[in-house]
């Protein structure tokens, strides 16, 4: 059996009287390719903020390769291995494509605190950064602002920048959100070619993409885990369907 | 594309980082044929106007102190109104050293009002950079408020209102004598700190650690999500800035020889803001155009409307926000730009 490398026991948060998450067990394994799904409101970017260290959860623990978390910064998780993306890009506008890349580069590789040596001279992080932006064939726009690239690219970006940071666990929070269709099998083929090492966590409306992408789904109703298995399980699941699939796109 | 080599660690090194796209990043560091210009005008101006030196060394001071806000607002994002405390400071450590007959060599003199500045930089920051926006706007105004407050109250030491009027200092390496009349010393000793002042902003802001300040300051969430300690960048950032405002003002304590309260004001942290703002904030060198530039100006214009000048300054200034966001320099980088036929690769503000 595979070694966990995030892990929830009974994870739950409550903001005074309100139940945002409860009794979540979770597990995510080496090189897994898991989806989180489930209507809106059901708790997923709650689910997200508790492992990722935002939240502070009320009850139960996080494992982050199986040392404890759940009371650790996020800063501290990121080092540890846990990088996600956002649902609306967070990126930093101003700044070139390259800079973009740079920065969680400069973190990871201990370049960041450096006051003397220009950044221009860390041949090493650039030469990470634009390797990074060459597999994502972002390379060509390196030199031009970020906020000047069309959305899909962005989201590229977007995920180049939580890469940069040489995570074990990958949380991506609706990668095709925004995207249009002309645009999404950029982000498809990006999400194809993650490191089959790293453990990945999809948060997505798109059963296309997820089904695509997932080798096991769990679903998320109402603050607790709803039901979990292998694609086909959930597909023939007759209580997700009518909570879940029945009112999305795709049935 | 194989899983192994996506890690950031695990890359041909030489193919990468000499793409074209990387240019910018790997030479904005480099000097530029332009950058001695401002080096030339200023030992011009000691031989043009050898009767204007005073005015001359203040505006070098205002560049310094500009210099230092540029790096907690133009680079990290800092919106301080309050940055006249560390002027003040610098001013009164030197000032009140000097009148109580402590310590008047000059040198030695900047390193310790750089000491105390960074400190009481460091202090107010850790409390401080917890808030951001309007919070923090009122808070650094707050605190200036109250040390000019102190200065007003603590009469034995500070001179109270009339501020200390006897500071005097021992000569320049013991050989150039400081002669408020005829500041020729002056003006070049100031010239000199304020070239290593610009070395070392210089430095920082070109620097990894400058780099991760534009992200602070164009992101700040995203900044936490990739484990950067932001809040210690942030208190760092705001020390070594303290640091040089506090140099800015023991330079204008020493080449004045005297020390009032202006230093802590309001209207100084206004004009310093004013400055960056007129200049271009972000950028480097809109400290300087900024600061010739607007006292040059207020210099005329109180000569011409000794009763309404500031009303030119307003105009300009509503000018500036309106029409220019990035100041005199952003005004040339949209030329240059538009000769050149594309958009300018970097940029802060809007």
């Amino acid at each position: 059996m595979s070694r966990p490398l995030l892990e929830a026991r009974g994870v739950g948060k409550r903001f005074g009287a309100l139940v945002a998450a409860s009794d979540i067990n979770f597990r995510l394994d080496v090189g897994a390719r898991h989806a989180l799904i489930g209507p809106n409101g059901a708790g997923k970017t709650t689910f997200v903020n508790l492992m990722t260290g935002v939240l502070t959860p009320t009850q139960g623990q996080v494992f982050l390769d199986g040392e404890d978390v759940t009371a650790i910064a996020q800063a501290e998780r990121v080092k540890r291995g846990l990088a996600r993306t956002f649902q609306i890009n967070r990126l930093f506008r101003g700044l070139s494509v390259l800079e973009n890349v740079y920065i969680p580069v400069a973190e990871q590789l201990g370049a960041a605190p450096g006051m003397v040596r220009p950044a221009g001279k860390r041949k090493d992080v650039i030469d990470a950064a634009m390797a990074l932006l060459e597999k994502l064939r972002l390379q060509d726009v390196a030199a031009h602002k970020v906020s000047e690239l069309p959305y899909g690219r962005q989201r590229l970006v977007e995920i180049a920048i939580a890469l940069g940071l040489s995570p074990k666990v990958l949380l991506l929070d609706e990668p095709a959100a925004g995207v249009p269709s002309s645009e999404s099998h950029i982000i498809l083929d990006a999400i194809a070619g993650l490191p089959k090492d790293i453990a990945v966590l999809i948060i997505e409306h798109d059963m296309d993409l997820v089904f695509r992408f997932a080798d096991r789904i769990t679903v998320l109703v109402g603050g607790k885990i709803f039901a979990e298995g292998t694609p086909k399980d959930i597909a023939a699941n007759a209580d997700v369907r009518a909570i879940y699939l029945g009112q999305a796109t795709h049935g | 594309m194989s899983a192994a080599d996506f890690s950031a660690k695990s890359v041909d090194t030489k193919i990468a980082a000499s793409h074209p796209a990387t240019w910018s990043l790997v030479h904005r560091h480099r000097l530029r044929w332009w950058e001695p210009l401002p080096w030339i005008l200023a030992i011009g101006y000691f031989f043009l106007f050898p009767n204007h030196l005073g005015f001359g060394t203040e505006m070098l001071i205002m560049v310094l102190f500009a210099l230092s806000l540029d790096l907690v607002l133009g680079y990290a994002g800092i919106v301080t109104l309050g940055h006249a405390a560390f002027f003040g400071i610098g001013a009164y450590a030197v000032g009140m050293l000097a009148q109580h007959g402590i310590w008047s060599e000059p040198i030695s003199g900047l390193a310790i009002a750089a000491v105390v500045a960074a400190i009481f930089g460091l202090l107010s920051g850790l409390v401080l950079l917890r808030t951001t926006g309007l919070t923090l706007l009122m808070l650094t105004l707050s605190i200036m408020l109250l040390l000019e407050e102190a200065a007003n109250l603590a009469q034995e030491w500070t001179g109270g209102y009339d501020g200390l009027t006897d500071v005097s200092i021992s000569p320049v390496l013991g050989l150039f004598e400081f002669n408020p009349l005829y500041p020729t010393t002056q003006y070049l000793y100031v010239l000199c700190v304020l070239f290593i002042g610009f070395l070392v902003v210089r430095t920082i802001v070109y620097s990894p650690f400058g780099e991760s300040l534009t992200g602070i300051r164009e992101n700040v969430l995203r900044m936490h999500a990739v484990g950067a300690p932001v809040r210690k960048r942030l208190v760092i950032c705001y020390a070594i800035s303290a640091a040089i405002a506090g140099v800015a003002g023991a330079l204008w304590a020493q080449s004045n020889a005297y020390v009032n309260m202006s230093t802590l004001s309001l209207d100084r942290a206004a004009t310093v803001l004013i400055i960056l703002v007129l200049g271009g904030y972000g950028r480097l060198y809109g400290a300087f155009v900024g600061a010739v530039a607007y006292m040059v100006l207020a210099h005329y214009l109180a000569k011409l409307y000794p009763t309404a000048w500031q009303l030119g300054l307003g105009l300009m200034l509503m000018t500036i926000a309106l029409f220019a966001r990035n100041g005199i320099i952003g005004i040339v980088e949209n030329l240059l730009a538009r000769r050149r036929g594309k958009a300018p690769a970097q940029g802060s503000g809007s």
